[in-house]
């Protein structure tokens, strides 16, 4: 049940990508793109996912166990860092550079599109490097560990 | 600043947002998560056992929305303007950035903002920023 959930919320977020235009990276880009001919739908898209989204959230706020008696394990940190915004960033000009973020990447390989799949490896390639340095960071404030490994 | 009314599409806009609202609250409602597709596919790299199904289901579901879309009618436009060579970067910093910042649009910007994380919303204007001066630097110092 709790797998089958996870596809249909996946399915149905793919859908809302592809029906907000979201999946269209020269749509994103047009919105990106303050000083050209601004397209603000964008900005309506996260006013609709959010007006929705917040009742959500809010009913579960109190919940300790969802609808299916699964844990809620929604995060509970508040504390804004370096890391947090420096990634950001680093988000927002790969973002900015293509007009593709994780969701629309995944929607475009299901098109079967190169250059989505292209997108897709190199995120992934992106992911498998932060996992790496890691580890690394991991490995180096425990030297019990390294030697171990 | 000139508004392109010519691309501006308000009703698909708010519907499909709605419709990602809807996944979003569905995910939280049922599965008790955020849904964020930067951490739920960047958590594959890191597979821990009882913890992989859940996220494969997540990212076949966004995998298979198109797929069924095609079968039933043609599928809106999408135009990828950018080159291989700004592909592959721009996929490398999405891949790297959303990690260390711990989200992207859709566990920032939906979720957490949704849920008025202060985390989310200063990851949120951290990567609208960055993508607004991108795009500028590309476009109109760059292109110009």
């Amino acid at each position: 049940m709790y797998t089958a959930a996870s596809f249909a919320a996946g399915f149905v977020f793919g859908l809302g990508l592809l029906v907000a235009g979201m999946a269209n990276p020269v749509k994103v880009l047009g919105f990106l793109d303050l000083a050209g001919a601004w397209d603000p739908s964008l900005a309506l898209v996260m006013a609709g996912a959010v007006a929705v989204g917040a009742g959500a959230f809010a009913f579960m706020k109190k919940r300790t166990r969802t609808l299916l008696g699964a844990p809620v394990l929604l995060p509970g940190a508040r504390r804004i860092d370096k890391r947090l915004v420096l990634g950001s960033l680093v988000f927002g000009v790969g973002w900015g550079l293509a007009g593709i973020c994780p969701g629309p990447a995944l929607v475009l390989a299901g098109t079967g599109s190169a250059k989505g799949l292209v997108f897709l490896a190199a995120m992934i390639v992106g992911n498998l490097a932060f996992e790496f340095f890691e580890k690394k960071k991991r490995a180096a404030s425990d030297p019990a560990q390294m030697q171990s490994s | 600043m000139s508004i392109a009314w010519n691309a501006f599409t308000p009703a698909s806009a708010l519907i499909g947002g709605a419709i990602i609202g809807a996944a979003a609250a569905l995910f939280a409602v049922l599965n008790g998560r955020i849904a964020g597709v930067s951490g739920i596919l960047g958590g594959l790299a890191r597979p821990q056992a009882g913890d992989v199904s859940w996220r494969i289901a997540f990212v076949a579901g966004l995998i298979a929305a198109p797929l069924a879309w095609g079968l039933l009618a043609a599928l809106p436009e999408i135009r990828v303007d950018a080159n291989y060579f700004a592909l592959a970067a721009a996929g490398l910093l999405v891949g790297v950035g959303t990690r260390y910042g711990g989200g992207c649009t859709s566990g920032h910007g939906v979720c957490g903002v949704s849920r008025l994380s202060p985390r989310s919303i200063a990851a949120t204007l951290a990567f609208m920023a960055a993508g607004f001066a991108t795009v500028y630097v590309v476009r109109h110092l760059i292109g110009s």
